[in-house]
């Protein structure tokens, strides 16, 4: 079942959240007036992107990057090498360029293409299951953590904050992930947030016991749930008016009759 | 005789009438209205402005109705009326518009504060090609994993019979916990 949608209703920190929760594999196309974006995931992990034309070849990330010469690529003869692992290798034998000098380009590609996409506000996605990454380049997985973390600190739009958090006054609870706070590079405004959350405070406690802004509260709020690391509790019941007796929702229902209904529409 | 009540809510034209449609025992009593604005009528010609009502005969002492609630915000003085007193409640969700998700969470929110009482989430719409998985819809509305998020098809009665026995069940566990 493939995914479709607009960035205009489902932000590219939203696509990553559910990418990297549901640790999906299969291949994301984002088409704009900003162009086309291509990223690859495995189990839940960025392991490929590419911006238009720009398809990743580690040669021209390489070159891009400062790391290599376009005449060191001529000198071997490897311009028409179409493997990267092979292209990689040659080059790691000639003392060209380090392995880590092949990740942290490749790395540092992905990471700006993605950081690109963090600044579209439209465009149609469609998110294909189990297509295989393009062949012929080297996957170099990367957590989805830190790179949801870092878009919504560029997310400039208070109106979509609003949007996405519309109500403070709802408690904030971590989730069942504990390591995953660990693996996060988190600013010490982030870890004050967190250390306030305990299942009962609601952000507008937080924020005010933070002495922190609307807008601040929001974003960090908006960052550590799309990270995956908090997740929001039952918003408190509305106070009725004074002197009058809150209703029990359903009261006077007893289990007979629940179960009567069960029975019902078992047999239906 | 005693009477119980299910609401079913959620976003604009997510199926919440033909659910009630399709179970019901009695022509649903609509207050359908012809849709003014062209975006909406893009979607569909009519749009429940006050209730959608579904009654389902159990036996002789015990009747269920099923109360469907308007989508748009602009009907939302309904709900807290329709919520009053109810069982439990159903989400209705378009799994196939994603832009009507954050809508859904917002419904969902609103009914939560209205009455602490059981619910799911309906992922409607799992027979269309484009239609979300129902874990997806889960993590799209940030729902943890206790919440219910069950595939539907509204228009066709085993679905919906389904839908609303795990309702049940859920309700019954809450009174088992409650006890």
């Amino acid at each position: 079942m493939a995914l479709r949608g607009n960035l205009r209703d489902f932000h590219t920190t939203q696509l990553l959240n559910l990418i990297h929760l549901a640790r999906k594999t299969g291949t994301l196309t984002v088409e704009s007036r900003n162009g086309t974006a291509q990223l690859c995931f495995k189990d839940g992990k960025l392991i490929y992107a590419a911006l238009d034309r720009q398809d990743g070849r580690l040669a021209d990330v390489l070159i891009r990057a400062g790391k290599l010469r376009p005449e060191q690529l001529q000198a071997l003869d490897l311009s028409r090498v179409q493997d990267d692992k092979v292209l990689g290798l040659k080059l790691i034998e000639a003392g060209y360029v380090t392995q880590q000098d092949i990740l942290a380009s490749l790395r540092a590609q992905m990471l700006d293409v993605v950081y690109r996409l963090f600044a579209w506000n439209e465009g149609a996605f469609r998110f294909e299951p189990h297509l295989q990454p393009v062949q012929n380049r080297i996957p170099v997985p990367v957590d989805l953590e830190n790179i949801i973390m870092e878009g919504v600190r560029r997310l400039r739009e208070v109106e979509r904050l609003k949007e996405e958090l519309p109500d403070l006054d709802i408690p904030v609870r971590l989730t069942s992930r504990p390591e995953a706070i660990r693996k996060v590079q988190l600013s010490p405004e982030e870890w004050r947030v967190i250390s306030q959350v305990n299942g009962r405070n609601t952000i507008e406690q937080i924020m005010r016991r933070l002495n922190m802004d609307e807008i601040q509260i929001r974003r960090i709020i908006y960052g550590l749930l799309q990270a995956g690391l908090i997740e929001l509790g039952a918003p408190p019941p509305a106070a009725p008016p004074p002197g009058v007796p809150t209703p029990r929702p359903g009261s006077g229902v007893s289990r007979s009759v629940v179960e009567k209904l069960i029975n019902y529409f078992r047999r239906m | 005789m005693q009477a119980v009540k299910i609401v079913v809510t959620g976003p604009f034209a997510s199926g919440k009438t033909q659910f009630i449609r399709t179970i019901s025992e009695i022509e649903v009593v609509s207050t359908e209205r012809r849709i003014s604005t062209p975006a909406e009528r893009a979607v569909k010609d009519q749009t429940t402005v006050a209730m959608d009502f579904g009654r389902i005969t159990i036996d002789k002492d015990l009747v269920l109705y099923l109360f469907g609630t308007p989508g748009q915000r602009r009907f939302d003085f309904m709900w807290e009326i329709l919520a009053e007193g109810m069982l439990g409640f159903i989400v209705m969700v378009d799994s196939t518009r994603p832009e009507t998700f954050r809508e859904a969470r917002n419904i969902l929110d609103t009914f939560r504060r209205y009455a602490q009482t059981p619910f799911v989430v309906a992922a409607n719409k799992q027979d269309l090609e484009d239609a979300w998985d129902p874990e997806d819809v889960r993590i799209a509305l940030r729902l943890d994993g206790r919440v219910k998020v069950l595939p539907c098809v509204a228009t066709r009665r085993d679905s919906v019979k389904n839908v609303v026995l795990e309702l049940l069940y859920a309700i019954l566990e809450e009174l088992s916990a409650s006890r």
